[in-house]
């Protein structure tokens, strides 16, 4: 039996390189032995995207993506199709979730200095993975055609309008109609359906493809390929992936389908965190809901985009406003070039550091909260003011990533 | 091999220039191909003839309040201004970014104090010029959240902008500009025509 399937595998590996792939990337490819907690996040995320593809396809069964239906076509799932809810509640915690853990990833890569490098490409691929998501799920939540997915529509749409010369083209370009219609909700359906989840797989891909060629990093910050066994040339800090991690994910998995379960089946809504009430009324294209606030994950940039209230320079404050939201996202990519401290973890990294990532924590929560209240003059200033800190935590980074006092790393992974 | 890679080298003048020259066809074709996709993207010619103006019968609008109607899918706001209203419009000048109407927000029939034909109509896109939602019509004056010196007009929820009862923008806000006056037209003393400016143009 066991001779027939060697010549099986061997069959195949004559014709496709699967030992090969399996060896590198699973049962030999050696990540360092200290990964702790954080290191769930990002197999979570492949999860979550394998969550996010299954109930898509089988949501688009039932979907149909045009103005006068779509509302009624979610109702339909939620309430006639067989488990429409159930998929329908796993597709929309899920994209919740999957930014729960890809911001929670992207944390583990600022506290343990994962974008240094040589992982810069690594995290910028990542980066683009984040803008692919941010674009699903604006994309997405367009779909069920309630208050909030028209009207959180028209402001992120509107942002292109304040582009100078070619903003009302593109604007008309983007929507394929003067105003946010049925044309604009046909073509984002596509867009969510076919090409943003073709591009996030092969993003992901490719991110994958980078991590093993460059080595995952750990909570010590330091190369566990610079010490290998002179005989073997396996890096004595590293354990093969396969089977060490593939079983710490799966307790991890565990672990997240609890809670995911929890909020799927206890509080899909999340208390109008996760699906805003406002959604639960049809489009009304003559009447704004008196308060509106986009999902969750977006309120930190949304709060940066309503914090801009003067005009500078010869630019007005709306084109500011856009561009610093741009900017609140665009400035991760420029990380891996303006740490310059000697060491890559927070474990030998000194208290200047600590105080300006805790801050910009702070910053992050604290913008999140404003953006999902209404705009009160105290609470414009509270967005200036912590808008400053958000982006000083990176502007100032060259800065005081070189005088801060810096531990000395160990020459081997610690506990 | 090697034989041919130096044959290469010595061709390398013609051949630099059969590469360059079919990376330059390549690329206009590439352009060709790809712009009848970018303008399949572009308002289609249903889109573009759904633009008809709308009557309005406003025989029934009421001092002090506001009438809603839809052209071109988007909210316009007919308001009926009361003399009390029409006297906010001089003591808010002070505070607003715009207050002449200079930025072309308007027909030239409407840049006035009021931004009207007729001084107590306002008719005005009701779509915030910020990012586009429709500002809420807060008549209510001093209220808890906006203020003590609110003396009534348009109140964004999405991002804080205030505009007068003329649809003027206020200073320091999000906003850019006041609101914009689309071309209208008294067909009679109480019948509007929004989206043309006379009934042959119509």
């Amino acid at each position: 039996m066991s001779k027939q399937k060697n010549s099986f595998l061997e069959w195949i590996d004559k014709r496709f390189p699967m030992t090969v792939t399996w060896r590198e990337h699973l049962s030999e490819y050696y990540a360092p032995k200290n990964f702790n907690f954080w290191y769930f996040f990002g197999s979570l995320a492949l999860l979550v995207l394998v969550n996010q593809l299954i109930t898509g396809i089988f949501l688009t069964m039932s979907y149909k993506p045009d103005a006068s239906l779509a509302f009624a076509s979610v109702e339909y799932i939620m309430r006639d199709v067989d488990y429409g809810w159930l998929i329908r509640y796993m597709h929309s915690t899920g994209a919740s979730m999957f930014f729960v853990v890809v911001y929670l990833h992207m944390f583990r890569g600022m506290m343990y200095g994962s974008y240094r490098k040589p992982r810069e490409l690594l995290w910028l691929i990542g980066m683009a993975i984040f803008f692919v998501l941010m674009s699903l799920a604006f994309t997405g939540y367009i779909l069920p055609w309630g208050q909030m997915s028209y009207w959180g529509a028209q402001v992120i749409v509107s942002m292109f309008e304040a582009i100078p010369f070619i903003g009302e083209t593109l604007h008309n370009w983007i929507l394929g109609d003067f105003m946010l219609s049925d044309a604009a909700l046909n073509r984002f359906f596509a867009y969510h359906v076919v090409t943003l989840p073709v591009l996030i797989v092969v993003l992901v891909f490719v991110h994958i493809i980078a991590l093993h060629e460059v080595g995952s990093n750990n909570p010590d910050g330091i190369e566990i390929k610079e010490n290998k066994n002179p005989e073997s040339k396996i890096p004595v800090d590293g354990i093969p992936f396969h089977p060490y991690y593939t079983v710490k994910d799966i307790f991890g998995v565990v672990g997240f389908l609890i809670v995911f379960c929890g909020i799927i089946f206890f509080a899909p809504e999340m208390g109008g965190y996760f699906l805003e009430y406002n959604n639960f009324i049809p489009a009304n294209t003559l009447q704004t809901p008196d308060h509106i606030a986009p999902v969750w994950y977006f309120t930190p940039y949304y709060s940066m985009l309503r914090a801009v209230t003067v005009n500078f320079l010869w630019i007005d404050a709306k084109l500011w406003g856009v561009f610093l939201m741009v900017a609140g996202v665009a400035v991760f990519c420029f990380l891996p070039w303006l740490d310059r401290s000697p060491v890559k973890s927070i474990r030998y990294k000194g208290p200047i550091f600590k105080f300006a990532l805790a801050m910009f924590v702070i910053s992050f929560f604290v913008l999140g909260w404003l953006g999902t209240q209404s705009p009160t003059p105290l609470y414009t200033l509270l967005a200036q003011i912590f808008s400053v800190i958000y982006f000083a935590f990176f502007i100032l980074m060259p800065w005081y990533s070189k005088i801060d006092k810096t531990k000395p790393e160990p020459k081997r992974v610690t506990k | 091999m090697a034989d041919s890679f130096s044959i290469n080298n010595e061709m390398s003048g013609r051949r630099k220039f059969l590469v360059a020259a079919t990376s330059v066809a390549g690329g206009v074709a590439c352009v060709g191909i790809a712009t009848p996709f970018v303008k399949s993207m572009m308002p289609s010619e249903r889109a573009k003839a759904a633009g008809a103006p709308v009557e309005v019968d406003i025989s029934r609008l009421e001092p002090g309040m506001l009438l809603m109607v839809e052209w071109r899918g988007r909210v316009v706001w007919i308001l009926d201004r009361t003399p009390e209203m029409l006297a906010t419009l001089e003591k808010l000048e002070p505070q607003l970014a715009d207050p002449n109407s200079d930025k072309v927000q308007q027909p030239d029939y409407a840049k006035n104090r009021t931004r009207s034909i007729k001084p107590e109509i306002l008719v005005v896109e009701g779509i915030c010029t910020h990012l586009g939602c429709s500002p809420v019509f807060r008549k209510d004056i001093a209220p808890q959240d906006l203020g003590a010196d609110w003396l009534g007009g348009f109140f964004c929820p999405c991002h804080g902008s205030k505009f007068d009862l003329a649809g003027r923008v206020y200073k320091s806000v999000p906003a850019p500009t006041n609101m914009v006056v689309p071309p209208h037209v008294y067909l009679s003393d109480n019948v509007l025509l929004i989206g043309a400016e006379s009934k042959e143009s119509a």
